[in-house]
Parts: structure tokens; sequence; C-alpha cells
């Protein structure tokens, strides 16, 4: 690995750092297996990888309070594992077996936890943004403190709805966080090609919306813009947007070989700029954790991710049944 | 252990590929992420990457071999520790089969499934449940088709704190048709609530005020200006209960006018009766009188899916007996039977209903005894009372303004000819209204909805009079 930046102080105790180490190379790992996974043909259909973009959702999840919520778009696989979904669950669920988190008929870009409070998983573009804003019209509506965190890429940004949101959000005060992922790419269509803006969360200064661009590859930038968002939106002053810079290292999905841009930009992010190994190098600097202690995480990631991998293949595929249950509930479903 | 490194699957229809190029050679070292390959799939080149650590120990594939198949081995990785002795030792997850359905068992649930659907088809009388709506002798009082409407949801919105309406001009304006007129005194502007006009938007939000634990009611002015929304009626609160395995839905109702109201030309005039009934996860409802839009709207508010409510604007200010109650619902999927008659079956919904019982009337006087059936709600429907009617009158005509091309009529029609062929004397007709745009001048207008004329043409076509 080439040279990283130097380190910078942070207020993070050895313990956290640990625990961002942990998550993020939980994600990575996951992903990477899931890839593998998609190449031996047992995972169909779309399959879009989160690898690169780490930081962002755990250091966001860092900031979050039990009670919260957190919706997003089809790149949704990090989500769930940083929000403590079960790694076998959502495995399984990309193979399409009955061990899923939708027992097999939501597939990658649908799934959902009432438990955790991910409300998905949406494959319509920008489609989850107003209905992560009506999710904290709920908290709000109840009177509750709870927060959404409400996730879409710099492609869904341009999708009239958003702003159609941003309108009510903040008319209504509503408790949303609006998380731009700026990967760079709209699939394979560059910002500078697709928005007519530099700074995407500035769209937010015509409804009055509060925001800021963050650093995404620096988990502890996140959190610490994270920690900023919460305290306004708890606080009842209305929505804040995140713009989150980030980079996604492999194609928009798997079919997708990437030719907008070159393997020289890709490897240049990797090498300069990875969320994983810049807090590998905190970790080590300052002592935090030995080689050792970081090689036995490694290898704890790398068993619980070859354990979901067999749970997803040895998981029986749904029975036929199933195709004709869940469309129609029968009572008033309860809160979580 | 060695690891196979297998030909990988780029797209979800690859089933081989071309290895045009190895990047890396036998003695390597390579880290999971390092690019190894390139692989011609059949839309693109594409970089393979690894997925472990290891030295590549054996390439098994030539480079510029063409038609590979997925899942072939093409190199063996050594993992730390190893050399190539242990290159026999590879082995791979080998899927292949376990990734596939038992076919067997699946070809025997599909004929179970089968043999389920045509043990309903067999042509026998189906089981229908004709009791009235309310008992003999329940006091009624006249009350229009709006006043209904409102009384139901202000009767739902007292027994549950967690339902609420949104929509354009519901609150201060009383509801751009009144339908939700003195809601705002009694419930103050948390649960009445007064939304910008931003259809999609407004939607979306209510859809997600129902995954978070609510029970919105969301008005649009009409059901034409909810074609901004259709994607969040669809998508995200028709499949979610689906997509989730059952975990979370939309417990909520969508509604308001529907339909042609007087001169509003043809972006105002749609009905989408037969759009919306076509959809898993939805049910749809679209009520002719004030009881069945009264009983209809309490029964919405409480089910526990995604409601499509298809109101009418003319309906609005008709009036009908309303049973003077406290709390009066009507079931889903339960057709009523305004007027028995024996030779033909007219079935309607909605306001085509008032063409149905005026033709059945005009035709009473030329001694034509015409049964006239109220489907209520298209999804859920109530098809075998239309099938126990037909078995009796032996002939059908279905009415609705909607448009003939992939009408309410036309899946009727196809429902009776699988399940009552048998029973019909005449072809099945579907009254309609006329294949185009809705115009504006008032004569046109008049041409293009369905009339009573055309109902009672087609009864006499059927009944060969």
């Amino acid at each position: 690995m080439a040279a990283q930046k130097p380190t910078k102080k942070t207020n993070a105790s050895a313990e956290e750092l640990k625990a961002y180490y942990r998550d993020m190379l939980l994600i990575r790992r996951f992903e990477e297996k899931a890839g593998q996974l998609y190449g031996m043909g047992l995972i169909g259909g779309f399959c879009h990888l989160y690898i690169g973009q780490e930081a962002v959702v755990v250091g966001l999840e860092a900031s979050a309070k039990d009670g919260d919520s957190r919706i997003t778009t089809y790149r949704d696989h990090g989500h769930m594992l940083a929000c403590g979904m079960n790694p076998d669950g959502v495995m399984a669920e990309l193979t399409g077996r009955e061990g899923g988190y939708s027992r097999g008929k939501g597939g990658s870009m649908h799934m959902f936890s009432k438990e955790k409070k991910f409300y998905g998983g949406h494959g319509i573009v920008g489609a989850n943004v107003p209905l992560g804003a009506g999710i904290a019209f709920a908290d709000k509506y109840k009177g509750n403190d709870n927060v959404t965190f409400t996730y879409f890429g710099d492609g869904a940004a341009n999708q009239g709805q958003v702003y159609e949101t941003f309108n009510m959000a903040a008319l209504w005060k509503l408790p949303v966080i609006f998380i731009i992922e700026n990967n760079q790419y709209a699939m394979g269509t560059s910002q500078q090609r697709s928005t007519s803006s530099a700074e995407i969360w500035e769209r937010g200064k015509a409804f009055g919306i509060p925001g800021e661009a963050v650093d995404g590859m620096d988990v502890l930038a996140v959190k610490e813009a994270g920690e900023r968002a919460v305290k306004h939106c708890r606080s009842g002053d209305g929505p804040y947007i995140l713009e989150i810079k980030t980079y996604r290292y492999r194609g928009h999905s798997m079919s997708d070989p990437a030719k907008y841009r070159t393997r020289e930009e890709v490897q240049k992010m990797r090498d300069e700029r990875d969320p994983i190994e810049q807090v590998r190098n905190i970790l080590l600097e300052h002592k935090h954790a030995s080689e050792d202690d970081l090689k036995a995480i490694d290898k704890e990631i790398k068993e619980i991710v070859n354990a979901s991998a067999e749970f997803a293949k040895e998981s029986p595929e749904p029975a036929a049944e199933e195709l004709w249950t869940d469309i129609y509930a029968t009572e008033v479903p309860q809160e979580a | 252990m060695a690891i196979e490194i297998l030909m990988p699957a780029l797209s979800p229809t690859m089933e081989e590929g071309t290895l045009a190029k190895w990047l890396v050679k036998e003695g390597d070292t390579v880290s999971s992420g390092d690019i190894m390959a390139e692989i011609e799939t059949d839309k693109a080149t594409m970089e393979f990457e690894a997925v472990d650590e290891g030295t590549i120990g054996k390439i098994l594939i030539e480079a510029g071999t063409e038609g590979v198949k997925v899942n072939t081995a093409i190199a063996v990785l050594l993992e730390e520790g190893e050399d190539a002795s242990d290159i026999d030792s590879a082995s791979s997850a080998a899927p292949g089969k376990e990734a596939k359905a038992d076919e067997s068992d699946d070809a025997k649930s599909d004929k179970a499934l089968a043999a389920a659907k045509s043990d309903a088809a067999a042509p026998k009388a189906p089981e229908t449940d004709n009791t009235p709506d309310w008992p003999e002798g329940t006091k009624l009082k006249q009350q229009t088709v709006r006043e209904a409407l409102r009384d139901a949801m202000a009767e739902e919105m007292r027994r549950d704190d967690d339902v609420f309406l949104m929509g354009e001009e519901v609150a201060e304006y009383q509801g751009a048709y009144k339908i939700s007129q003195g809601l705002l005194d009694e419930f103050g502007a948390k649960r009445i609530i007064d939304t910008p006009i931003t259809e999609h938007g407004f939607a979306g939000i209510g859809v997600g005020a129902a995954f978070g634990g609510l029970h919105p009611i969301v008005e649009f002015m009409t059901w034409n200006f909810a074609m901004q929304a259709i994607d969040h009626i669809l998508n995200s609160a028709a499949k979610t209960l689906y997509m989730s395995g059952g975990q979370m839905g939309a417990p909520m109702v969508f509604r308001g006018p529907n339909g042609a109201a007087a001169r509003v030309g043809a972006q105002h005039s749609q009905d989408y009766a037969a759009w919306y009934m076509q959809i898993p996860g939805l049910k749809v409802v679209m009520p002719y009188s004030a009881s069945d839009a009264k009983g209809l709207m309490k029964t919405a508010i409480r089910d526990p899916n995604p409601v499509v409510f298809l109101e009418n604007e003319i309906m609005y200010g008709k009036s009908f007996d309303v049973p003077d109650v406290d709390d009066y619902t009507v079931p889903f999927g339960k057709a009523r039977i305004w007027r028995e008659g024996k030779d033909v079956t007219i079935v309607s919904f909605g306001i085509g209903m008032t063409y149905a019982l005026e033709a059945a009337e005009k035709l009473a006087e030329e001694g034509i005894d015409a049964e006239v059936i109220d489907l209520r709600t298209l999804r859920p429907m109530d098809t075998a009372s239309i099938i126990k009617s037909v078995m009796k009158t032996n002939r059908l005509v279905t009415v609705e303004e909607g448009w003939p091309q992939g009408s309410v009529g036309n899946y009727i029609s196809s429902v009776i000819m699988q399940e009552a062929f048998d029973y019909l004397d005449a072809p099945v007709i579907n009254c309609t209204g006329k294949d185009v745009p809705m115009p504006y001048a008032a004569n046109l207008e008049k041409l293009a909805l369905v009339t009573t004329d055309e109902v009672i043409a087609a009864v006499k076509k059927v009944t060969y009079k």
C-alpha cells in the first residue's frame, strides 16, 4: 500500500476506532464475498457493491441512537451490516433463500428489518427520499426525538421528488438527515456531466436547510458531521443535509465494466484515501492496536463472512407456497 | 488448502465468456481487489478481481480462450505456506446443483396450485354472501356521498389517533370538493394537513408515515394528479409487504375523485379503475351510493393494506339512504345486488351504476327483467356473485366510464368465459367510454361517455330482442 496521508489527532477512543475498523472491514469483506458468489452464479440479477464507501455508513451509525431509523437506495448491503443486521440473513437474501431477511422475495435491492428500523433497500432512484421524510413525519407526529437517516446518491439528487421533499421537510421541520453519498458517478455519468451544481448540499439553502460537505473517506470526519446533523434534528430544528464525498471502487453493478473512468483514478483513491487503511494507520501509529490485534480482527471478520456465505448456500430456496404469501396483511402491523 | 479460481458470471445473463487476458502469471502474489484478468462477456470487457490473498499456483485456462463456461476453474490460488504440490487439493464451492431448485418438487407444487385454481373453476354455483347491508327496520337518513365520506373519516379519526388526512386544500380551504369540511375544526392542524402542490412528494411522505406506524389518508385533488405519484402507490406502497417478507407494509388510504366530471377536458377526466385494479398488494374501492361510500371508507381506513379509493365528483352531491347507526361498515369483496332479475345481468360499479339502474328501469317497461350488480370493490372482486347471476340469466353486460381496451369489463368477460362458459347464451358485451381522450365540447363529451341508451341496446342484443 502506498503512503497514506499522515494521520491527524482524534478524540475517538481506541475502542471506538477498533469498532469502526471492524465494522468497515466487515462491509468490505462481505461485499467481496458477495461479488465472488455473484461470479459463481449464486447471486443473480443486479448486485451493487459498497466497497470504498464504508466510512459513510459506519461514521453515521456511530452518531445514531436506539429508536432512530434508516432508509437507503439499492446499494444497501453496507447499511444493513452497519445497523447490526445479521450477515447470514443479508447474504441469504442475496442468494434468494428462505433464510434471507425477506425470505428470498426481495433480493439485493429490497431488504428490510423492522427490528433494526431499517426501512429498505429501494430500487427506484430518489423514491426513498420522501419515504424517509415520511418516517420522520411519523416520529414527529408521535412526539419522540428520533431522527431518520435518509441516504441517497449524487444521481438521485437530480430527481424532482428530492426537492419536493426538501420543501416539505423544511416547512414541517421534520427530523430527517438527508445524506447524499456522492460517489461522483451516477451509474456511468460523472457529476460534471449530470449535475449543474458543484456542491449539491448547497441546493438545500434554497429551502433554508443547513448542510455541509464531508470527507467521506475519513470515518471520524463523517462521525463528527453526523453528530452535528443529529443534534440539529433531534432538537426540533428540522432537516439537515450532509453531502458526503466518497468513492466506489467497483462498477455501478456487477455487470458494469466502469469504462467511464481510468484504472489509475480508482487505484489512486485506493492507495491514498482508503477509509479502512486510514483507521488502520491511526490504530497502529497511536499504538491503540498491534499488528496482531488487527490480524485477530481480520480473522474474526473472515470467519463471519465465510459463515454467512455457507449459510446463504445451504439455506433452502423458499417453498413454492411463498409465491402467494405476504401480498396482503391481515392485521395492522404493530410498532417494532 | 489451495483455492480454485472460477470463471465468474459478470452479468445477470452471462453463461460463458472469453478469457481475454491474464494480468498475473504463475508465481505472482495477489491480494483482494487486485485485477487478475480481463474477461469478455456478451456485453463488455470486464476486469476480474481477486477475492482471496495468495500466490497464483497454476493458470488452467490460457489467455485468448473463448467460450469458457461460468464456474469452470481457470486458475489455482495457493494460500500462505502452500506450494505447487498442494494444487491437486484445490476445492471449489461447486455451486451448480445446490443453486438450482429441486425441479421435481417445484413441478409438484405448481400442479397443486393449478389444481386448487381449477377446483375453483368447476361449474357449480359459487358460494356468495347475499345478506343485506343492514337489517330490516334499521333507521335510515338521507345523506349525500360527500357527507358520508366526511362522516366516515371523522368517525375513524375519533377512533384512532394514528389516522390523519393530508392533501391539497384539505384543511383551511375545507377541501377542494368540500369532502373534509369541518375536519380541521374538530381535529386540528396536526391531523388535517394542507400540503403544497406536490403529489409525488406528499404521496411518498404518506407512504413513509405508514411505514413509520401511522395510518394516513392521502387525498388527491383528483386521481388524474396521482399520475405524478403513481410510483409511490405501486412501487412503495403496494409491493413493500411482499418485498419485506411480511415485515412491513403501508396501511393507508389514497382517495379522491376519479373519472370524468363535467367539461374539464382530457387531462382531468380519466377513469383509473382498470389501472389500479391490476396491482397485487392494492385493494381498490369504487363506491356508488352514499351508504357504500361511508361503510367502505371506514373499512378502508381500518384495513392493514394500501387502499385505492376512487370517488366521483358528480356523485358527491347525490343523496341516498344511509343507516343511522353508530358504526356502519361494508366489507370488501361483497357485491351488492341492487335489483334482482332473470333475463340479463348488468354489472357495474361507481358512477356506471347510474346508467345500469336507469337502463334496467326502462327495460322493465319493455318487459325485460334485468339483474343489476354493483361490484363496489374491484380488488378483491366478488366474481362469485357475477357467476351465480349469469348462471341464472345466461347473459351479461358490463358498464363503466373507462376506456374499452384493457377495461374492467374485459377482465370480467374473461372470468365468465373461463368459469361459466356453458351458461352463456350470448357473448358478453362491455359498455365503456369511447376510445378517445375526453373532449371539451358539451356534445362531444356526452358522446365520449357511456350512455343509458347504449346499455339498453347492449341488453337487447344479448337477449336477442
